[in-house]
C-alpha cells in the first residue's frame, strides 16, 4: 500500500490528518465495531462462562473447551462435524473451482457468440436465496415428485436414481453439489474477469508462436490468473466453514441421517439454540463458535504462509 | 472459418448450452409448475402448463394469505438503505486506508478484515441485547445496522482495490490546486467508483436480500418481515400445498432475476475493470 | 474545505435521520408466539374474532414461526426482550426451563384453572406439582389413518392385531396399486413420533412403563423396547420407494393424493387431509402385539399457553388466558382444528368423524404421553434427539433394534441417575 500514498498526503500536518481520518473512517469503524466486533467478543467472553437453570452465569475459564474437545459426548459430534465440513469444502474445491475455471475459459474465448447470454444465465443461481435453492432442489430430488428420476429415465439411466438426500452415504455429497450448483458463478465470474484483463499482446505473441487455444489457456492464461484462483479458494474456504443455511433448510438442525450432513454451522446452531426438547446452551454454543473462529483463522494463516507466497513467486 | 474451427465452436456452444440448462432448469421448473393445477404438478412435472392445466390458484393464495407486498417493500427498504450506507461508509474508509499513511493503518485493515472471515451470526445474542437496550426491537433499523456492519469489510476490501487503480496524478493535481481532501474524495474519486457498485452489490447486497437469520430473530411482526423470511414462513405454513409453495418460491425468485438481468451488464463491467484480483 | 465537509456531514446526518424515521412505533396489542403456523388462518378467522366478541378493545396478533425454528427464535427473542406477550408452550422441560429463567409467569391464580385435571396440567408444572405456568390447550393422539377406498378395493378391514396389520400390508403390497404404509425418515421425527411412540405403548404398558423408565426400574434395552424397534424395522419393505428421502410434507402429499393406503398418523394431520384428500378416511388405533390384552394410545399433552414475564400488557394477556379455560374456546378449537383435543374437564363434541374416532379410543384404551418427554430429555445427550436419530436409522435398516436400545440407554446413563 505505501507506494500508492502520495507525497503530499504524507506531509500533511498531524491534526489535519487526524481530522480527516476521523471523518472518513469514523462511521465505518464505529458501526463495524459496535455491531460486528463487539458481539463477537461478547460471544467469546460468554464461552468462558456456564449457566445454571435459573440463567445465572458463573466464570469457568476454559472448562467449556475442555468439555468440547475432551468429553466424547461433545467431541464425537464436533469431530464428525469438522470432518463433514472438510468433505463439504473438498467437494467445492474439486468441483466448483475446476468447473468455474472451465466455464470462464470457454466464455473468454475470442469471438464467442451469445457470450452475454451465457454469462447471465450461469450466474443466476448465485443470486437466489439459499432457502429457495434448498427447497427447490429438495422438491426436484424428492422421490415423490419424481422429477430427477423421470429425467434420468428419459436418458436411459433410470436405474441410477436413488433417494440421495436420504442416504447416509450420499446425502452430504449431494448437498455439497447443490451448493456448488448455486455458487459456481462466483469463481466463474472472477476468473473470467481476470482472463479478460490479460493483455492481448501476450496472447497474440503466443499465437504467432503457433500455440493453439488449448495450450494458450493452460500455458499462458492459467498461470496468470493463479492469484485469482487462490483468492477464490480462500473465499470458498471461509464461506464453507461458515455454511449453515442450505443444510438447515434441507435437513433441519439434526442434520440427518445419523448426522451424516452435520457441519460446524449446524452443530453450532443446535448447541446454541437447541432443538425440539434439547434446550439451547449459549455458553457451550459460544465455545463452539469460538473454536470455529480459530479454525477459520488457522486455515487463513496456512493459506497466507504456504499458498500465497508461492503464487506470488509464479505470478510476478 | 475452416470446418475444424466450426466444429470446435459448435462443441463449445454445446457445452455452454448444456451448463446453462443445468443452471436455469431448476428455476424454470419451479416457475413453470407454479402456473399449473395440483394434479398436473404431480402428474407431469416436466410438461409446461397448457390450457387444461393452467391455474393461478397458488398466486391467489399467496396474495390472500400473506402480506407479500409489505415484505417486498421491507426488503427493498432494508436492502437499498444498507447498500447506500455500505457504499458511502465503505468508500470513505477505503479511501482513508489507501490514501493516507498513518500509524496502525495495517492493524486497522486487519481489524476490518475479521468481518470477512467470521459471520456476525455468531454474535446474535449480544446483538439482540443491544437492539433491545437501544429500543430498536422489531424495526427495520436494527436490520440495517447489522447489515451495514456485515457488508462493510468486504466493500472496503473491494473498493480499496478500485481506489488504488485510480491514477495518482489525478488527485495530486487537485491537491496542488488547493482542493480540500473531502472534495477530492466526493467530487473526483467517488464518481470514478461507479463501476465498483455492481461488484460490491454482488458480494454484500445479495446476501442481505437473501438473509433469513437476522429477520428471523430481530423482527417478530408481519409489518417488519422481509421477503425471504415471509416466504420461509409461508412455505412452513402451506408446505403440503404445492400450488402455494411453488407460487411463493417464484415470487421470491422473479424480482431478483429481473433486477439481475437489468444490471448484469454493469456487473460484468465492474468485475472486469479489475475490482477483485 | 469547510463547505464540502459540512455538505458531507449533512449527508451522514440525513442518513441517520432516515434510520431514525424507520424505527416505527410499536402498537399496544397482544402478540402470540406460536409454532402452529399451520393454524394461522384458523386463529385469525375464528379464534381471535370469538375472543374479541367479549373484549373488543384488545387487539391480538397471531405471529407464528415455523416449527423447526420456534424454540431457537423464541429463546432468542425472550433473551433479547422482543418476544410476544403470550407464549405457546411446548410440553415439559422446554417450558419448564423458561419458567425457571423467570421468563414465564405462574398461572395458578387465573380463573378457570380448576377446569383442568392434574394430568392435563402435569406437562406445564414444576416437578413438585405446586406451580403451573401455562394454560393447557390440547393434546394429540397417534394412530393410523387409512384410505377407505384402498381398503375396499383390496378387501381389507381395520386390523386389530399386529398379525392382521402385517397381513393387510402384505395384501396391499401384492395388489400394488397403493403404497401400503406411508411414512418417511428424512425428517427423522416421523419415525420416532409416528413409529416408535405410536406402536410402542402397547409393549411397555403406557404410563406404567414410562414411570418405570424414570424410576430406573426399566431400561431402554429391555425386551419391550427392543420389540417396539423390531416392529418399526419390519415396516421398511412396505414404505414408498425412496422413503429415506421422503420428508414429512412428502408423506402428507403421498397420502392425500390417494397414492397411499395406510398413513402412520398424528391426529394433527386430520385438518390438513380434510383440505386436500378427495377420498373417505378412517382411523384405527395401534394394532396390538400378540399376547397383550389391554390397549394403550399415545395421547400426548402437546400445546399450552403462558404469559411472557416481560410483557407490558399482562392484564390483557391474563384475560386472554382466562378465556382459554372456557368451554367456548374448547368447542371452537376442537372443531376448527379437528385432531387437537381440548384438555378441559368439560367434554366437547367433536364433529369430524376421524377426529371423533380417534378421541373415542380414550374410552377403550389407556392414554399415555411420549416417554422421552418428561425429565428424561433434560441432559446431554438429549433422549428425544437421540430417539429421532435411532428410530430413523432402525427403519432405514442402518441400526439393529438391539443397538438402538443400547445407544439410547448408554446416552441416558451418562447423565441420568434415577431417584432411589
Amino acid at each position: 500500500m505505501p507506494e500508492s500514498v502520495s507525497n503530499i498526503t504524507a506531509q500533511m500536518p498531524r491534526a489535519k490528518l487526524a481530522g480527516l481520518l476521523l471523518f472518513f473512517l469514523g462511521p465505518a469503524v464505529a458501526i463495524y465495531t459496535l455491531f460486528s466486533i463487539y458481539p463477537l467478543v461478547a460471544t467469546m467472553a460468554l464461552s468462558t462462562y456456564t449457566s445454571d437453570p435459573s440463567g445465572a452465569r458463573s466464570f469457568v475459564g476454559l472448562a467449556n473447551f475442555k468439555t468440547l474437545l475432551g468429553d466424547a459426548l461433545w467431541s464425537k459430534p464436533f469431530w464428525n462435524a469438522l470432518g463433514n465440513n472438510l468433505i463439504f469444502f473438498a467437494v467445492h474445491m474439486c468441483v466448483q473451482n475446476p468447473v468455474g475455471i472451465a466455464l470462464a475459459g470457454l466464455l473468454s474465448l475470442p469471438g464467442l457468440r451469445l457470450r452475454g447470454f451465457y454469462r447471465t444465465v450461469m450466474f443466476l443461481p448465485t443470486m437466489l436465496s439459499v432457502v429457495i435453492v434448498g427447497f427447490s432442489w429438495n422438491l426436484i430430488l424428492s422421490p415423490l415428485w419424481g422429477v430427477a428420476a423421470g429425467a434420468l429415465k428419459a436418458v436411459g439411466l433410470g436405474s441410477l436414481f436413488a433417494p440421495w438426500l436420504g442416504l447416509e452415504s450420499s446425502a452430504l455429497v449431494t448437498l455439497s453439489l447443490i451448493s456448488v450448483w448455486q455458487f459456481v458463478g462466483i469463481p466463474m465470474m472472477l476468473i473470467y474477469a481476470a482472463l479478460l484483463n490479460i493483455p492481448d499482446e501476450l496472447i497474440d505473441a503466443a499465437r504467432v508462436d503457433g500455440l493453439g487455444q488449448f495450450r494458450i489457456f493452460f500455458h499462458i492464461k492459467l498461470p496468470l490468473v493463479l492469484p485469482t484462483i487462490s483468492l477464490v479458494s480462500v473465499l470458498t474456504f471461509v464461506a464453507n466453514f461458515n455454511a449453515f443455511d442450505l443444510i438447515y433448510s434441507v435437513k433441519g438442525a439434526l442434520a440427518g441421517p445419523n448426522f451424516a450432513t452435520d457441519i460446524l454451522g449446524t452443530f453450532f446452531y443446535r448447541t446454541f439454540f437447541g432443538n425440539q426438547l434439547q434446550l439451547g446452551n449459549p455458553t457451550m454454543g459460544s465455545a463452539v463458535a469460538t473454536v470455529m473462529f480459530f479454525i477459520i483463522l488457522l486455515g487463513l494463516c496456512l493459506y497466507l504462509f504456504f499458498v500465497q507466497r508461492r503464487i506470488r513467486r509464479y505470478a510476478f | 472459418m475452416t470446418t475444424e474451427q466450426r466444429a470446435r465452436s459448435l462443441g463449445v456452444h454445446v457445452v455452454l448450452i448444456a451448463y446453462s440448462l443445468l443452471a436455469v432448469g431448476p428455476i424454470l421448473l419451479v416457475v413453470m409448475n407454479s402456473f399449473k393445477m395440483r394434479n398436473a404438478i404431480f402428474g407431469s412435472p416436466l410438461a409446461p402448463p397448457d390450457a387444461a392445466t393452467f391455474s393461478l390458484i397458488g398466486y391467489e393464495k399467496v396474495f390472500r394469505s400473506s402480506h407479500i407486498l409489505t415484505y417486498y417493500s421491507n426488503s427493498l427498504i432494508v436492502t437499498l438503505v444498507s447498500m447506500a450506507l455500505v457504499l458511502l461508509f465503505g468508500a470513505m474508509a477505503a479511501w482513508a486506508l489507501t490514501e493516507y499513511r498513518f500509524r496502525g493503518s495495517t492493524a486497522l485493515a486487519l481489524f476490518l478484515s475479521i468481518g470477512i472471515m467470521v459471520p456476525i451470526r455468531l454474535g446474535s445474542v449480544a446483538i439482540l441485547n443491544m437492539m433491545r437496550s437501544a429500543g430498536l426491537n422489531d424495526t427495520l433499523t436494527a436490520l440495517i445496522l447489522v447489515y451495514v456492519a456485515q457488508g462493510l469489510p468486504m466493500s472496503i476490501f473491494i473498493l480499496s482495490e478500485f481506489i488504488q487503480q485510480i491514477p495518482k496524478d489525478l488527485r495530486d493535481a487537485a491537491r496542488c490546486d488547493g482542493v480540500p481532501e473531502t472534495r477530492i474524495f466526493f467530487e473526483v474519486v467517488a464518481p470514478l467508483l461507479r463501476p465498483a457498485i455492481a461488484t460490491v452489490a454482488v458480494f454484500t447486497i445479495v446476501p442481505i436480500w437473501n438473509d433469513l437469520w437476522f429477520p428471523l430473530i430481530l423482527t417478530s411482526s408481519d409489518s417488519t418481515h422481509t421477503v425471504t423470511l415471509g416466504v420461509q414462513q409461508f412455505l412452513g405454513q402451506y408446505i403440503t400445498d404445492w400450488n402455494s409453495v411453488l407460487a411463493a418460491l417464484s415470487m421470491a425468485i422473479l424480482p431478483v432475476v429481473i433486477i439481475y438481468v437489468i444490471l448484469s451488464r454493469q456487473l460484468i463491467a465492474g468485475l472486469t475493470s479489475g475490482a477483485v484480483k | 474545505m469547510r463547505r464540502t465537509f459540512k455538505a458531507a456531514m449533512g449527508a451522514e446526518v440525513a442518513a441517520l435521520a432516515l434510520l431514525a424515521g424507520l424505527a416505527s412505533a410499536q402498537a399496544g396489542s397482544l402478540k402470540i408466539e406460536s409454532w402452529r403456523n399451520d393454524d394461522a388462518d384458523i386463529w385469525n378467522s375464528k379464534i381471535i374474532p370469538a375472543f374479541n366478541k367479549h373484549y373488543p378493545d384488545i387487539k391480538i396478533e397471531f405471529a407464528p414461526s415455523a416449527p423447526k425454528e420456534y424454540n431457537a427464535a423464541l429463546n432468542a427473542r425472550l433473551d433479547g426482550g422482543t418476544a410476544g406477550d403470550l407464549i405457546t408452550c411446548r410440553p415439559f422441560d422446554a417450558s419448564l426451563a423458561l419458567y425457571q429463567k423467570h421468563q414465564l409467569d405462574p398461572v395458578d391464580g387465573l380463573q378457570g384453572m380448576d377446569n383442568f385435571s392434574d394430568v392435563a396440567k402435569a406437562a406445564w408444572q414444576t416437578d413438585d406439582g405446586k406451580t403451573t405456568f401455562c394454560v393447557p390447550i390440547a393434546s394429540v393422539i397417534a394412530g393410523f389413518i387409512y384410505n377407505k377406498e384402498a381398503f375396499a378395493k383390496v378387501g381389507l378391514s381395520e386390523p386389530k392385531t399386529l398379525e392382521e396389520f402385517h397381513a393387510a400390508l402384505d395384501k396391499l403390497k401384492k395388489d400394488g396399486t397403493y403404497v401400503p404404509l406411508v411414512m418417511g425418515t428424512a425428517d427423522q421425527w416421523e419415525a420416532a413420533t409416528m413409529g416408535f411412540q405410536n406402536i410402542g405403548p402397547d409393549y411397555w404398558k403406557g404410563e406404567t412403563g414410562r414411570a418405570n423408565l424414570i424410576s430406573g426400574k426399566e431400561k431402554l434395552t429391555d425386551p419391550q423396547y427392543i420389540a417396539a424397534f423390531k416392529e418399526i424395522a419390519s415396516w421398511a419393505p412396505y414404505l414408498g420407494s425412496g422413503f429415506q428421502a421422503q420428508t414429512y410434507a412428502d408423506s402428507q402429499n403421498l397420502f392425500s393424493l390417494g397414492k397411499g393406503a395406510i398413513y402412520a398418523a398424528g391426529s394433527w394431520d386430520i385438518s390438513t387431509f380434510r383440505g386436500q384428500a378427495k377420498f373417505a378416511m378412517g382411523a384405527f388405533p395401534p394394532p396390538q402385539p400378540a399376547g397383550t390384552t389391554d390397549c394403550y394410545i399415545s395421547d400426548h399433552t402437546d400445546i399450552a399457553m403462558g404469559v411472557n414475564a416481560a410483557s407490558k400488557n399482562k392484564d390483557d394477556a391474563k384475560k386472554f388466558l382466562e378465556w382459554l379455560t372456557t368451554p367456548e374456546f374448547a368447542t371452537i378449537y376442537a372443531n376448527a382444528l379437528p385432531g387437537f383435543f381440548p384438555l378441559a374437564k368439560t367434554p366437547v363434541k367433536v364433529d369430524d368423524d376421524v377426529a371423533a374416532t380417534m378421541v373415542g379410543w380414550r374410552q377403550t384404551c389407556k392414554s399415555t404421553i411420549r416417554n422421552s418427554y418428561q425429565i428424561l430429555s433434560r441432559g446431554t445427550p438429549n433422549l428425544e434427539n437421540e430417539l429421532w436419530n435411532v428410530s430413523a436409522q432402525v427403519v432405514n435398516g442402518k441400526l439393529t433394534p438391539e443397538a438402538a436400545g443400547k445407544q439410547l440407554q448408554d446416552g441416558l446413563d451418562k447423565w441420568y441417575k434415577p431417584a432411589k
